[in-house]
């Protein structure tokens, strides 16, 4: 029998398999192709204090082994969610994060203090690394004193769990890990997208309205996979790795660089039953390799690296 | 109706022009019960460039043989590979997706317009009004006849008003232009075909208090209401063509 059990500090997850915000809504609209409660946890898509119409059309273009979104934080805002979400997430057998995001350090703090009221979201992944908002979002985690300060600002309102989600357009994203365990969060989770461009070659313009655009899929997963190692090796908090996992393999390839848990992000809009497919995978690779639980398989590249 | 990600198995895939194919497919299971305007999220194998399932809308349905078929234009590396299909390999779809043309009141008199590859669903919602007793007219637009595509099969379903571009094959114009617009007072249109057809239908039939509905073809990523990439801005702010869509009465949209 595998255990395929991790925590955050005191807080359990029965499996690794997490989806990624903004890749799963708000759960329910899976439940046709999966059980969502065999998941370890949901990420429901970024939130916000007041509703978000996001950027204009087209806000998405497909780009080699993946693809560019410029959504923008899209969402009907807390109080929808509080009053139209939240009553139901009872009735899933797993732990629903939200996703916290704001354009001021005001925002972050007052989000965060409504979702402390919600006695079954037992913890938040503090987006500071959304590259498609104009304000906020990235701004702050691309800057070390501003990532500081939002996170030291959270953790003072904030009594769960606190995730930080980190960009990965930066110099050095071990040190916005370091900053992020100093000011007390409890785990980090990487990586946010790549900023990148698309262009339409036959009309001569940007693909998208925002010009700029976030990347996601396979072709981030060697990026994503040197940042969680990095990361991993730099802190002692849990590191939830990010970035391209398609398949069980994929997932696995996070673990043994490091990362105690995963979150299926793109995959599930070309398979929306990936994430169950992953978290099958990974337990019969647990039991093929002999490992018992995902501790002794947990980075376990660094034992033939010097 | 639950949606569902199938295998099904290609039986027919026959090219209509240089750049349109029709593929039939049939399945193991009982097919869903599918309504008019609905699309399939096609799985593309073998095209290492196509990343995304291309939202494909549903030309036919045949419950008895448990067969459905997608008219499909070839605008790129995806679609291109899709059209090398041949019978007997397998098409992994995940439907049925997205709303459907209302139904008419009893009564009214319809026209379907349509034109180009824009046409695919027309002819599932002509069956399907047929069926529940109406008689729809039908106004199809093509850039030349050499592009006119299953005519006999729209011939079916009533009279069918033709306009080409280049007037090598009914009036000469587009399908704003056809005489029977002006000749004949429709209570209801149903429209798909390039953007700028629709917008075109869309002025015409509000200038003229007819309903209209019409369905988009926006860029999409999931297919299912979550990546939200494929939203249209309407009168209720942005929304998702798949979930929301992609039939949208023309009043709820800002064009």
């Amino acid at each position: 029998m595998v255990n395929l059990e991790f925590s955050i500090g005191d807080l359990k997850f029965k499996n690794p398999v997490l989806t990624a915000s903004g890749t799963f809504g708000y759960g329910a609209e899976f439940d046709d192709f999966i059980d969502i409660s065999r998941l370890g946890g949901i990420i429901v898509k970024g939130t916000t204090l007041e509703p978000r119409e996001g950027n204009p059309y087209p806000r998405m273009a497909e780009t080699p082994s993946g693809m560019l979104n410029a959504v923008g934080l899209q969402n009907k805002g807390i109080d929808y969610f509080e009053e139209s979400i939240y009553p139901h997430i009872k009735d899933y057998d797993t732990n629903v994060v939200v996703n916290v995001n704001g354009s001021y350090l005001e925002d972050y703090v007052a989000l965060a203090e409504r979702v402390s009221h919600l006695d079954r979201i037992p913890a938040i992944e503090l987006n500071i690394s959304c590259p498609n908002v104009k304000m906020g979002g990235m701004a702050f985690g691309t800057n070390e004193d501003s990532a500081r300060e939002v996170i030291r600002a959270v953790r003072a309102v904030y009594r769960g769990k606190l995730i930080v989600k980190l960009s990965p357009n930066v110099t050095d994203i071990v040190a916005f890990a370091r900053i992020s365990e100093e000011e007390g969060a409890d785990s980090v989770s990487l990586i946010n997208t790549l900023l990148g461009l698309a262009v339409d070659a036959e009309r001569m313009r940007p693909s998208l309205s925002t010009i700029t655009g976030g990347l996601s899929g396979p072709a981030v997963k060697p990026v994503a996979l040197r940042m969680v190692w990095q990361v991993a090796r730099a802190v002692r908090i849990p590191v939830i790795g990010i970035g391209g996992i398609m398949t069980a393999t994929d997932a696995i390839e996070f673990i043994l660089a490091g990362a105690a848990a995963i979150q299926v992000g793109t995959a599930s809009f070309i398979d929306p039953a990936a994430s169950v497919k992953i978290l099958e995978g990974i337990e019969q690779f647990m039991i093929r390799k002999g490992f018992s639980n995902l501790a002794e398989m947990k980075g376990r590249i660094n034992d033939v690296i010097s | 109706m639950a949606k569902r990600i199938e295998d099904l198995k290609v039986i027919d895939n026959k090219r209509l022009t240089d750049d349109i194919f029709v593929i039939e497919l049939s399945a193991n299971n009982k097919i869903p019960e599918l309504f008019p305007g609905q699309f399939v999220q096609v799985k593309v194998e073998n095209s290492p460039g196509t990343f995304l399932r291309r939202p494909i809308s549903v030309h036919d349905v045949d419950y008895f043989q448990n067969t459905i078929s997608l008219l499909i234009q070839i605008a790129g590396t995806g679609t291109s590979s899709l059209s090398k299909l041949a019978a007997g390999n397998n098409l992994n779809i995940v439907y049925p997706l997205g709303n459907h043309f209302s139904i008419p009141d009893a009564g009214e008199k319809i026209l379907l317009a349509g034109g180009g590859c824009g046409v695919a669903p027309l002819l599932f919602l002509g069956h399907y009004l047929i069926s529940e007793g109406y008689k729809p007219e039908i106004l199809l637009g093509f850039r030349n006849s050499k592009r006119v595509i299953e005519y006999e099969r729209y011939a079916e379903l009533g009279p069918v008003y033709l306009t080409t571009e280049d007037g090598s094959m009914g009036q000469k114009g587009y399908i704003t232009g056809h005489s029977v617009l002006s000749e004949r007072q429709f209570d209801r249109i149903y429209c798909c075909g390039p953007e700028p057809m629709m917008k075109a239908v869309a002025s015409y039939s509000m200038e003229k208090g007819i309903e209209c509905e019409v369905s988009l073809e926006n860029l999409m990523a999931c297919g299912i209401g979550v990546c939200l990439c494929c939203v249209t801005d309407t009168v209720r702010g942005h929304v998702c063509t798949c979930t929301e869509g992609p039939v949208f009465n023309v009043n709820d949209l800002k064009w």
